[in-house]
C-alpha cells in the first residue's frame, strides 16, 4: 500500500518523505509566526499611548529586533520552504525531493537555529538590540554579549536556507516527469526556482557578513570599524547587497502562489504565463543593482544616488506587468470567491499599494523625508503581510484539501479572511500617516501628535493578533473533523496535483511518473 | 427669512468648521510642506508622486473591481479563452516606463540641487553620540551640548503616574541649534559611537552622522521659527529620547545670541574658577554628586548604582569605582570604546568631582576618597 | 533515466551549487577589496589615499581653494586633539604644510589611530598627502605632547566647482587592540 508510514515520533525525526518535511515547514513557521507576533503585540501595546507603560526602551529595542528576525527567518521564508516541499514534486510528478537527506537536515537545523537565537533573552545583556539590520558598529564594538548567539544562529539558519535551495534547483532540473518543459512548469515551481537561485547566491553574502561580524568583535580584525581602516558603510553595502534580493526571496513565491489561485478562481488560463515568467527573472536581476536604495541618507555622491534611483524605479516595470497579468486573468474569467481567491485578490490589491509606497521611497530626494520614518514600517509591512502572509495563506487554504483529504469551513475562512483584512489595514495604513507626519521607526515612544495614529494602529494590530488564532483554529478544526474533500475539489484548478492526485495526496506519489503532453 | 439665513448662517458656519477641521486632520496626515526651497520641493514631488499612484490605482483596481461585478460566474458563466496578448503586454510595458521617467526628471533635478553644498555663509560641525547632538560654530567660537530637555517624570508612566505631557512632548531640548534666516548654513555630520541620522522634516534635512567619517548637506531658511526633528538610525538605548531642535531667527537676534553664548562662556569659566577656589567638603560634594548623578548617569547606572546585568556595568562595589582615582576619573571624562560615554564636556569640573566623589562613596563604596573641582582641571590639563 | 545515471546527475549540479555557493561567500570578503578600489577611484566616502609624492607641477595661482580641518576624538580617548590652524587658502599644485597638537592628558600610554574623511567626497581624488601622522598609529605615553605636520597638496585637475573642502580627522583609541609593545620596539 502506498500510503502507508512510519508512526510515532521517530517518523518525523527521521523522515524524508516530502510531505512530512513540509507539514513540519509549515507548522514550525507558525509557530514563529505566532512567537513573532506576540513581540508585536508588546511593541504595539508600549506604543498604544505616548509615555513609557510596558517595557524599558532598551527592552523594547530586542522585541523590534527579534520580531524582524523571526518574522523574516522564522516565519516566512520557512513557511514558502514547506510549500515548496509540498507543492514542487507534486507539481512536477517527482516521486519526492531530490534529496531527501538533506531535506530532513535543513529542516531540523531551524528548531536548533532559533531556539539558540531566543535563548539570548535569558543572557546577561539580553537578546539582540541593534534591529534585524544590524548594523555595524551598533552591533559590533557597541552589541551585548547575545550577538555571538545572534551570529551563530544566523549562520545555521543560512546554512538550512541553502540546503533547501540547493534541493529546490536539483529537483526541479532533474526530476520533472517526462514531458514537463521549463515553459510547461506551473509559475509557483518557476517563482520557487528563481528564488532559489537567489538564495544560493545571497545567503553566503549574509553569512560572510555575520562571520566578518564575528572576527570583528573577538579576533582583532576591522571590516566594519573605522578605527582599523574599515568603514561602517561598507558594513551596509554589504548587508543590503544580500538584503534587497532577500525581500524578493520573501515575495517571489507568494507571487507563484497568487498565479496558481486567481486562474482557478476565474477559470481561465494565466494570462502571460511566458511574460510572468521573464518578469519574476527580471525583478530577481534587477534586485541585485538596487541595495543602495535603503542608504541615500548615508551621503553617497549624486551619481550613485541617481542611479540606484532609477535602477530601483526600473523593478516597478517587471512588478507591475504582474499585476497587470494577474487583472488580465481575471477580465472576462468567470470568478467565484472562496476563501483562497479572496486573499489572492487582497495580495493583488494590497500588495500593488505596497508596491506605490516602494515606488515613492525610491526617489531619492523625497526618501529623505521618508528614510528610516514610519512610512517604510508601512511599506514594508505592505509588500510582508498581506504580501507573504497572505501568499501563504491562500496557499494552504487552497491546497489545503489536497494536502489533508479534508475541507475547511468556508465561511470561517471568510471570516479569517475579513477580519485579517480589515484589521491589517488598520495596523498597517495609519502608519503611513505616523511615517509622513514625522515618526521616526523604532522609538518606544513619541510626541503626542502620533498619538491617533499609534492607538489606530495598536487596535489593528491586537485584531490582527486574534484573528490569526482563530485561523489555527479554523486548520485545526478542518483536519480533525472537516468534510471530505474531492479530488479536484476547485473546478477550475489545474495542474498535476489536482489531475493526478487523489485526495489526499497518498504518503507517496507519482512513485511511476505521470505522462505530461 | 430670517430664521432660514441663520440657519444657512449656521449650517455654513458648521460646514466650515467641518471643513477646517478636515484640512487640519488631512494636513497633519501628509508630509508637512516645511519653509525651505528644498523642503517644499521635496513635498511637491511627493504630493505629484501621490496623485500619480492615486490615478494608476484607478484604473487598475478599477478593471479589477469591473471584473468582481461584472465577471462573476453567476454573471459571466462562460470564462474568456485568451491567455495573451503582445499588443497588451507592449503597451503595459511602455507606460509605465514613460510614467517612471516623467517622475525621474524633478526628482533629479531636485536630488541635484539638494546635495550642492557649495558656497556656505556658515559652517556648523554636527557630532551625534548616545543619546545627545554636540553642535559646533565653525565660524563663531561657540560649541554645546544638546540634551532632550523633557523631563523623566513626563514619559515614565509605568504605575500610570506620568506627568502631563507638554505640547513639545520628547522634541524639545535643553540648547537649540540657533541660526540665523536667509543664510547658507552647511552642517557637517559626524559621529562619536554608533551611527546616528540628524532630521529636521520641515528644512527636509537628513543625513547620517557616520563614527569617523564626515557628511556634508545644508539648509536655508527663509522664515524665523522653531523646527523639530529626531535622530532616525537606532542608535541603542534612547535612540527614542535624543530630539532636534533648530531655531531659525533673523541676523540681528543671531548676531544678539552669539554674544549671549560668549557672555555664557565667560560665566562658566569664572564659575569654575571660583569652583576650584573654594574649599569642597565630602557632604558639600556629595550633596551636588547625587543631583548630578540622578540627572546624567541613573538612566543607565540606575539610582541605586546596580546597573543592568550585561549592558551598564554596576557601581556599587565596581573595580572602577573602588579602584585606583586616576582610572575613575578617565572613564568618566573621556568615556571607553564601546562602552562609557565621555563626560568631559558635558558636565562642569564641580559637577565631575561630585560625581565622581558620589560614585566612589555612595551605596556602601566607602572609599572616603574626596575629588575636587581643582583635581579635575588639572586632570584635564594632563598634569 | 536509471536510478544511479539520476545520482550522478545530481551529484554534478549539487557540486556546481556549492561552487556557487562558496564563490559567493569569498565574494562577501571580496567585497571589501572591491569597495575599497571602488571607493579609490569614485571617491564615494571621501577616504583619502595613502602616501603620495609631491612632484613639482606648475601651480594654479588663479584659483584658490580654503581648506578646512576638524578634528574629532571618538568616545574613550583621553588626548586633547586639534589642528593648529583652523583654514587654510590653497593653491591647486602648491605644497602646504599644517600642523597639529596632541597630547595624552591620561596617566596611561596611549596609542591613537586619526581617521581622515573628505566633504565633498569627490575632493579626496585630489588630496594628495605626502606626509601626515594619519598614515601610522601614534603612541603617547602618560602627560606627553607632540606636534605633528600634515603636507599635501591638491592636484591642479580638481574640478571647478570645488571651492572649499573640509579635512576631518577622528582619532580613536586603539591602545587594546594593538599589542603596546608592537609598536614600542618597531
Amino acid at each position: 500500500m502506498s500510503d502507508h508510514h512510519p508512526t510515532g515520533i521517530t517518523r518525523w525525526l527521521y523522515t524524508t518523505n516530502h510531505k512530512d518535511i513540509g507539514s513540519m515547514y509549515l507548522w514550525f513557521s507558525f509557530i514563529m509566526f505566532l512567537i513573532g507576533g506576540a513581540m508585536a503585540m508588546v511593541i504595539r501595546a508600549e506604543l498604544y499611548q505616548p509615555g513609557l507603560q510596558f517595557v524599558q526602551p532598551e527592552f523594547f529595542n530586542q522585541m523590534t529586533t527579534m520580531h524582524g528576525l523571526i518574522m523574516v527567518f522564522g516565519a516566512v521564508m520557512p513557511s514558502m520552504v514547506g510549500l515548496a516541499n509540498w507543492l514542487i514534486p507534486m507539481m512536477i510528478g517527482a516521486p519526492d525531493m531530490a534529496l531527501p537527506r538533506m531535506n530532513n537536515w535543513s529542516f531540523w537545523i531551524l528548531p536548533f537555529a532559533f531556539t539558540l537565537l531566543l535563548s539570548s533573552f535569558l543572557m546577561e545583556g539580553g537578546a539582540p538590540n541593534f534591529g534585524w539590520t544590524f548594523y555595524a558598529p551598533l552591533s559590533t564594538t557597541y552589541g551585548p554579549p547575545s550577538t555571538d548567539f545572534f551570529i551563530l544562529g544566523v549562520h545555521m539558519m543560512g546554512i538550512s536556507s541553502i540546503m533547501g535551495a540547493i534541493n529546490v534547483i536539483v529537483t526541479v532540473f532533474n526530476m520533472r516527469a517526462p514531458g514537463m518543459t521549463l515553459m510547461k512548469m506551473p509559475l509557483f515551481v518557476w517563482t520557487w526556482l528563481i528564488t532559489a537561485f537567489l538564495l544560493i547566491m545571497v545567503m553566503p553574502v549574509l553569512a560572510g557578513t555575520v562571520t566578518m561580524m564575528l572576527t570583528d568583535r573577538h579576533f582583532g580584525t576591522s571590516f566594519f570599524d573605522a578605527a582599523g581602516g574599515g568603514d561602517p558603510v561598507m558594513f551596509q553595502h554589504i548587508f543590503w547587497f544580500f538584503g534587497h534580493p532577500e525581500v524578493y526571496i520573501m515575495i517571489l513565491p507568494a507571487f507563484g502562489v497568487v498565479s496558481e489561485i486567481i486562474p482557478a478562481f476565474s477559470r481561465k488560463k494565466l494570462f502571460g504565463y511566458s511574460s510572468m515568467v521573464y518578469a519574476t527573472a527580471s525583478i530577481a536581476l534587477l534586485s541585485f543593482i538596487v541595495w543602495a536604495h535603503h542608504m541615500f541618507a548615508v551621503g553617497m555622491p549624486v551619481a550613485g544616488e541617481l542611479f540606484f534611483m532609477i535602477a530601483t524605479m526600473l523593478i516597478a516595470v517587471p512588478t507591475g506587468v504582474k499585476v497587470f497579468n494577474w487583472v488580465a486573468t481575471m477580465w472576462q474569467g468567470s470568478l467565484t470567491f472562496e476563501t483562497p481567491m479572496l486573499f489572492s485578490i487582497a495580495f493583488v490589491i494590497l500588495f500593488t499599494i505596497g508596491g506605490f509606497s516602494g515606488v515613492m521611497l525610491a526617489m531619492a530626494p523625497v526618501d529623505f523625508q521618508y528614510h528610516d520614518t514610519y512610512f517604510v514600517v508601512a511599506h514594508f509591512h505592505y509588500v510582508l503581510f498581506p504580501g507573504a502572509i497572505f501568499g501563504t495563506t491562500a496557499a494552504v487554504y487552497y491546497w489545503l484539501p489536497k494536502w489533508t483529504g479534508k475541507m475547511y469551513n468556508e465561511t470561517s475562512g471568510k471570516i479569517h479572511f475579513w477580519l485579517s483584512m480589515i484589521f491589517v489595514n488598520l495596523t498597517f495604513f495609519p502608519m503611513h500617516f505616523s511615517g509622513l507626519a514625522g515618526m521616526p521607526r523604532r522609538i518606544p515612544d513619541y510626541n503626542m501628535m502620533f498619538a491617533d495614529f499609534n492607538m489606530w494602529a495598536s487596535i489593528g494590530a491586537f485584531g490582527l493578533g486574534l484573528t490569526q488564532v482563530y485561523f489555527l483554529v479554523t486548520i485545526i478544526m478542518a483536519i480533525r473533523g472537516g468534510k471530505k474533500a474531492d479530488e479536484k475539489q476547485w473546478d477550475g484548478a489545474t495542474g498535476l496535483e489536482w489531475d493526478a492526485l487523489p485526495s489526499p495526496a497518498p504518503y507517496h506519489t507519482f512513485s511511476t511518473p505521470p505522462k505530461v503532453d | 427669512m430670517a430664521i432660514r439665513r441663520k440657519l444657512i448662517a449656521g449650517i455654513a458656519s458648521s460646514l466650515s468648521i467641518m471643513l477646517s477641521g478636515a484640512v487640519q486632520a488631512v494636513a497633519e496626515m501628509n508630509m508637512r510642506p516645511g519653509v525651505t526651497e528644498t523642503s517644499i520641493e521635496a513635498y511637491e514631488l511627493h504630493m505629484l508622486v501621490v496623485w500619480v499612484m492615486v490615478a494608476i490605482s484607478f484604473v487598475v483596481f478599477g478593471a479589477m473591481f469591473y471584473s468582481f461585478i461584472f465577471h462573476r460566474k453567476s454573471k459571466h458563466p462562460t470564462p474568456a479563452t485568451f491567455s495573451h496578448s503582445t499588443k497588451m503586454e507592449i503597451i503595459w510595458t511602455t507606460i509605465p516606463v514613460l510614467i517612471l521617467i516623467y517622475l525621474t526628471i524633478p526628482a533629479v533635478s531636485l536630488l541635484i540641487k539638494m546635495e550642492d553644498a557649495s558656497d556656505p555663509e556658515m559652517s556648523i560641525q554636527i557630532t551625534g553620540s548616545q543619546w545627545k547632538w554636540h553642535y559646533k560654530y565653525m565660524d563663531q567660537d561657540i560649541e554645546f551640548f544638546s540634551n532632550l530637555a523633557t523631563p523623566r517624570e513626563q514619559f515614565e508612566d509605568f504605575n500610570a503616574d506620568g506627568q502631563t505631557k507638554g505640547e513639545n512632548y520628547l522634541l524639545e531640548v535643553d540648547n537649540e541649534m540657533v541660526i540665523p534666516i536667509n543664510t547658507k548654513v552647511r552642517f557637517l555630520v559626524t559621529a562619536e559611537d554608533v551611527i546616528h541620522s540628524w532630521w529636521v522634516p520641515e528644512i527636509a534635512v537628513k543625513k547620517d552622522a557616520i563614527p569617523g567619517f564626515i557628511n556634508e548637506t545644508w539648509t536655508n531658511i527663509p522664515t524665523p521659527g522653531t523646527y523639530r526633528g529626531q535622530c532616525t538610525e537606532l542608535c541603542g538605548k534612547d535612540h527614542g529620547f535624543m530630539p532636534i531642535v533648530v531655531k531659525a531667527v533673523s541676523k540681528e537676534n543671531f548676531a544678539k545670541w552669539v554674544a549671549s553664548k560668549d557672555a555664557e562662556r565667560l560665566a562658566a569659566e569664572e564659575a569654575a574658577a571660583v569652583a576650584v577656589a573654594a574649599s569642597w567638603d565630602l557632604d558639600k560634594l556629595m550633596a551636588l554628586g547625587k543631583t548630578a548623578y540622578d540627572a546624567k548617569c541613573a538612566m543607565c547606572h540606575q539610582v541605586d548604582g546596580s546597573g543592568v546585568a550585561g549592558a551598564f556595568p554596576a557601581l556599587k562595589g565596581s573595580v572602577i569605582a573602588t579602584g585606583p582615582v586616576a582610572a575613575h576619573m578617565t572613564m568618566v571624562v573621556d568615556g571607553s570604546t564601546g562602552g562609557m560615554q565621555a563626560f568631559g564636556k558635558q558636565l562642569s569640573d564641580a559637577e565631575l568631582a561630585a560625581v565622581i566623589t558620589y560614585e566612589r562613596n555612595a551605596w556602601g563604596n566607602n572609599t572616603g576618597d574626596t575629588v575636587t573641582p581643582a583635581d579635575i582641571q588639572a586632570f584635564k590639563a594632563g598634569n | 533515466m536509471t536510478e544511479q545515471v539520476q545520482k550522478d546527475e545530481n551529484k554534478k549540479l549539487i557540486l556546481r551549487l556549492i561552487a556557487v555557493i562558496g564563490g559567493m561567500f569569498l565574494f562577501a570578503f571580496a567585497l571589501v577589496p572591491l569597495y575599497n578600489v571602488f571607493c579609490d577611484i569614485t571617491g564615494i566616502n571621501g577616504k583619502t589615499r595613502g602616501q603620495a609624492l609631491y612632484e613639482k607641477v606648475k601651480i594654479d595661482k588663479e584659483r584658490i581653494i580654503t581648506v578646512e580641518f576638524l578634528t574629532n576624538i571618538n568616545r574613550g580617548m583621553p588626548w586633547e586633539f586639534k589642528s593648529m590652524v583652523k583654514s587654510i587658502e590653497v593653491h591647486p599644485g602648491e605644497l602646504n604644510e599644517v600642523r597639529f597638537y596632541a597630547k595624552n592628558r591620561s596617566k596611561f600610554d596611549i596609542i591613537g589611530q586619526s581617521v581622515p574623511s573628505v566633504s565633498p567626497g569627490e575632493a579626496a581624488l585630489y588630496l594628495n598627502k605626502t606626509e601626515c601622522f594619519c598614515f601610522d598609529q601614534q603612541r603617547l605615553n602618560a602627560g606627553e605632547e607632540i606636534e605633528m605636520p600634515m603636507k599635501f597638496y591638491l592636484d591642479t585637475d580638481i574640478p571647478e566647482d570645488i571651492t572649499r573642502l573640509t579635512l576631518s580627522y577622528q582619532l580613536f583609541n586603539i591602545t587594546e587592540s594593538v599589542n603596546i609593545e608592537a609598536v614600542a620596539t618597531k
